[in-house]
């Protein structure tokens, strides 16, 4: 019995729970509209583990929703809510892309300084919110806001631009090799990789046939930086006492209006960071016109929330989600039910992990029957 | 020129009806002391049950109620969950954005042979004077009836209490659960008749970018309005005026460029709360799940 009440006060319970229930509710959905939710949940399995290739997909889809995770958690742990990630991811390609694309460097500084270029551009972007936050009291939330839509119109706007629009299309030009981040990526197109990927099928599937890239790597050092900042040093510190409560944060001598401003730019620069690494590792790395945003952003609240805010969280949240997303097209293409289903899934999951102050309230209720019962023997 | 004015004008009201809608349904949700980030699905639910229904029916008006009841039902679990069990509100906003526009297009496809869009209404919501869209002359009626009902009646000012210090309202005998429950539902229902002015009136169809990012706009205008009935219509006013502006003078022979121009409305409501006090306090309790007899 203390047994249960203690596993119903562990986070990871809750987040199990969350999942369960988050399939429970999408299996009855498909059920209530004519299709099989077993074979549904089996070609999203096969569509996930069946191959290796499945596999790599997911860690590529799921890098960026690492990062916006992670970006979204830093800034909650610091008392704000960024919901600009959206317009800072966007912000961060087309950083990528000008520096990708017109600076001619030799290879592996070009990706430092492009990578580089994409986290300032975000950066900037996201201190915008904590600035006029800071300096006029506008809430985050709202210049974050407005800023999504004008990246987006200053993305569709930057390709219209005859240096940077590639002649009859609705994009950019590509960025140079020599910034590249995809695995053995100038290597594996040459002729001298063509017998080697006969030889080795799965790897040919696996290499050439994705876009295999260091991104993921990226993340994981992101994560532990950030984890660091925020846990060991006097800085993160500071931000999370701002973000814990400021008032008492300001008393104790905390400068709460530049970390705010801080912490924005952080929280930009690693959204900036999955745009970047989206441009240098992933086809067709260019930027194009957007009607609407890709919803890197948007996700990367939900990845965050998963996580409950923790960094290291986000590493699982977001490849959960990456599964999922890249999943969903199996259960679209195998089982015909529409792939919006998962979207279902995910939002049932994010909505109990929400409820998730549920279960120690279970256990509650549990301990005080315990006690009522023992007084009563 | 009058000519020009009257189209500005007719525009700029279009623009804003559905965003007035989802806003005061928002500041009413807020002063009771629930978030709600969810609004976005909540119209975007709205917006694909009125045009289905619209479409099957025949009759906007049964349509139009319709998709109220669609937002509303989404605001009923986003209530159970923050008001019965204490549910983090943000999170379950998040949530009810996915769950709105995964359902809305789910069901899109089941219902129009696997299209995300709708096939356009026979009959959409009608104009008056002129060219107005009646889904305006409604929402500013909501909007004068919530706000007549915050400030001058007892259950506004029970509504206030509880959203700015729910313990003490407990105290007097005011059923804080009680009232959380209608305001988010009611919000809900609003912020459905925002989807389906969209899809009943502004276009004639569902498609699952018709409510792109309107349901955050809506949130700002909230903020924007520092949550005031009043204040939430005129920043929903300018936002509207704005989009007609980009829509005035885009087009054929314009200097600026279309995308340049299209930032117009973001840009404005930042500088409008860069020069006018854009400071803004959440009402107290706004996101804090109230437990009887916690203090």
């Amino acid at each position: 019995m203390e047994k249960l009440q203690k596993i119903l006060r562990k986070p990871l319970t809750a987040i199990i729970i969350s999942i369960l229930f988050g399939f429970l509710v999408g299996a009855v959905i498909l059920g209530v509209a004519g299709y099989n939710p077993v074979s549904a949940y089996a070609a999203l399995f096969s569509g996930v583990f069946s191959k290796p290739k499945y596999i790599i997909q997911v860690i590529i889809k799921a890098t960026p929703l690492i990062l916006t995770g992670l970006s979204v958690a830093f800034a909650f742990k610091t008392g704000l809510f960024n919901i600009g990630v959206e317009g800072q991811f966007i912000m961060g390609s087309i950083g990528a892309v000008l520096a990708g694309y017109l600076l001619p460097m030799p290879a592996p500084l070009h990706f430092i300084v492009v990578i580089l270029a994409a986290m300032i551009f975000a950066g900037l972007w996201g201190s915008i919110c904590g600035y006029l936050k800071a300096k006029f009291g506008i809430h985050e939330v709202i210049t974050s806001i407005m800023l999504n839509w004008i990246a987006l119109y200053l993305n569709n706007y930057m390709i219209t631009l005859p240096f940077l629009k590639k002649p009859n299309s609705e994009s950019s030009y590509e960025i140079r090799k020599t910034a590249w981040s995809v695995f053995l990526g100038n290597w594996k197109y040459s002729q001298e990789a063509k017998p080697f990927f006969k030889e080795h099928p799965v790897l040919g599937d696996v290499i050439l046939r994705t876009d295999l890239n260091y991104g993921i790597i990226i993340a994981i050092v992101a994560v532990a930086v950030i984890w660091f900042l925020l846990n060991r040093t006097n800085k993160g510190y500071e931000l999370r006492a701002v973000g814990f409560n400021n008032h008492a944060a300001q008393f104790a001598g905390i400068n709460v209006k530049k970390n705010m401003i801080i912490s924005m730019a952080v929280a930009g620069a690693l959204a900036g960071l999955a745009g970047g690494l989206q441009i240098t590792g992933v086809m067709p790395h260019r930027i194009s016109t957007l009607s609407i945003h890709e919803g890197f952003g948007f996700d990367g609240i939900s990845v965050a929330l998963i996580a409950g805010n923790s960094p290291w969280g986000c590493i699982l949240s977001g490849l959960l989600f990456g599964a999922l997303k890249f999943g969903a097209t199996s259960i679209q293409s195998k089982v015909g039910a529409p792939s919006e289903v998962i979207n279902i899934v995910i939002g049932v999951i994010v909505f109990f992990v929400a409820m998730s102050s549920v279960l120690p309230m279970i256990a509650d209720t549990l301990a005080k029957k315990q006690k009522g019962s023992e007084k009563d023997a | 020129m009058l000519n020009t004015i009257s189209l500005g004008i007719v525009i700029t009201l279009m623009y804003s009806a559905p965003l007035i809608f989802a806003g005061i349904g928002g500041v009413l949700t807020e002063r009771s002391g629930v978030i709600n980030i969810g609004i976005e699905g909540m119209m975007a639910f709205g917006a694909f049950v009125g045009a289905a229904v619209g479409y099957y029916s025949q009759n906007p008006w049964i349509a139009f109620l319709a998709a109220g009841c669609a937002g509303g039902s989404l605001a009923l679990i986003h209530a159970i969950a923050c008001i019965s069990f204490r549910a983090n509100q943000t999170i379950s906003g998040v949530a009810l954005n996915f769950m709105g526009s995964g359902l809305a297009v789910f069901m899109s496809r089941m219902l129009f042979n696997g299209a995300t869009m709708t096939i356009p209404v026979p009959k959409k919501l009608p104009k008056v004077l002129g060219g107005i869209e009646f889904t305006f002359i409604m929402a500013i009626i909501a909007a004068a009836l919530l706000w007549f009902i915050m400030y001058k009646t007892k259950w506004g000012l029970r509504l206030i209490a509880v959203g700015e210090h729910p313990a003490a309202a407990d105290t007097l005998g005011v059923n804080v659960y009680y009232v959380r429950y209608i305001s988010v539902i009611i919000s809900g229902i609003l912020a459905g008749f925002g989807g389906a002015s969209l899809t009943l009136s502004v276009v004639s169809n569902f498609t699952p970018t018709v409510v792109s990012g309107q349901g955050f706009i809506a949130l700002a205008a909230v903020i924007f309005g520092k949550w005031t009935p009043h204040g939430c219509v005129a920043s929903c006013l300018l936002f509207g005026f704005a989009q007609a502006l980009v829509v005035m003078l885009g087009g054929e022979g314009s200097i600026i460029p279309s995308q340049i121009l299209a930032m117009l409305p973001y840009v404005l409501t930042i500088l409008m709360l860069v020069i006018f006090d854009g400071r803004s306090t959440a009402p107290k309790a706004s996101g804090v799940p109230y437990l009887k007899g916690v203090r």
